[in-house]
């Protein structure tokens, strides 16, 4: 499985244990696609704000690297980072990149 | 991982930190603390992070290790703190800007991290250290002052947002206690300011315990958003 993947198998995992908890859930089955917050999100923002420390929590434990998703560039995006799984996991996947590169592997 | 309950306490070198490390294990916790240099003490059931609060990283890195090892947090107490009694007129920005960023932004850092931890069990209490010259208004301390009103805004507003989280946030506001933080102040500042206390005695780091142990108490669930200042000030 590459990162990519992994990452988004990770975020699905999350989305379905929130899932079990919301009303109006998360419509994991439209994959890269479901939509998370925003103008058409699932979420309202606390339940946004949960899901981003669930995310992070589980991207740390998986991979073993503590990120921030909700740094000041990505609140000021103008197209959110936050909107669906898959932009989500794109941009997990760029810090993670950040990360690294920190660290002085890639 | 352990079943006993788990107490962070910042700035736990010397003071009042390392006063409440120890009140905390005495009273059945796993104790951890952190500060930029190491104590010359040790402790059994007591763990020690070299960390400045006011560093992100740093900070973070100290939960991840937390989390690995403890598997969760119970109470944090936001004792690091920096003071420089000056004038206004005298004061150097580098020393505003170090004062705020301990005090305020390190606050703000450890607190978000420990409250990540604490609402996976959906318990947590957070317990910051204000001080007695906010209500007092005290002179020379203009920019201490007003990086502890800030805390206790920080403290007020954080207990709404964490409430949901099963964390609440509070403030103890001690007086003058005789550690390092007053050992520049002259004396008769000193008996100037305990005369306008409704008891007119410094405090002692028990008088602190004596608080953090009822805002950390779990009965205390239904507190929060509040400051406590001590001697009636």
């Amino acid at each position: 499985m590459n990162q990519k993947e992994k990452i988004f198998q990770i975020i699905i995992s999350v989305a379905n244990e929130f899932n079990n908890g919301l009303t109006n859930r998360i419509p994991v089955e439209q994959g890269r696609d479901a939509p998370l917050y925003g103008q058409e999100g699932i979420l309202d923002s606390l339940g946004f704000v949960s899901f981003i420390v669930a995310v992070e929590q589980a991207i740390e434990e998986n991979t073993g690297v503590a990120i921030t998703l909700a740094d000041e560039k990505a609140m000021s995006q103008r197209n959110s980072p936050f909107r669906t799984i898959g932009t989500l996991t794109d941009f997990v996947l760029t810090l993670l990149g950040n990360e690294q590169e920190k660290n002085g592997h890639d | 991982m352990t079943d006993l309950p788990v107490a962070l306490v910042t700035g736990s070198r010397n003071g009042i930190g390392e006063y409440l490390v120890h009140w905390f294990v005495d009273h059945g916790y796993r104790a951890i603390g952190c500060s930029r240099q190491l104590p010359d003490w040790t402790l059994d059931q007591y763990e020690h992070f070299l960390v400045d609060v006011t560093d992100e990283i740093a900070v973070k890195q100290m939960f991840s290790l937390i989390k690995q090892k403890y598997g969760r947090l119970d109470v944090l107490v936001n004792n690091a703190g920096v003071a420089s009694m000056n004038h206004s007129l005298l004061m150097p920005v580098s020393t505003v800007d170090r004062i705020l960023a301990v005090n305020v932004r390190g606050t703000f850092i450890v607190s978000r991290e420990a409250a990540k931890l604490m609402q996976k069990r959906k318990f947590g209490r957070i317990i910051n250290i204000g001080s007695f010259g906010v209500p007092l208004r005290v002179e020379g301390e203009a920019v201490y002052v007003a990086s502890k009103s800030a805390v206790v805004t920080l403290s007020q507003v954080m207990a709404r947002e964490l409430a949901e989280y099963g964390i609440t946030v509070n403030v103890v506001g001690p007086t003058a206690i005789e550690t390092d933080i007053i050992r520049n102040v002259p004396r008769e500042k000193l008996q100037r300011l305990n005369d306008q206390l409704a008891i007119k005695r410094f405090g002692t780091f028990a008088d602190v315990a004596n608080v953090v142990d009822f805002f950390a108490r779990p009965e205390s669930d239904y507190i929060t958003g509040q400051v406590i200042y001590l001697g009636g000030a």
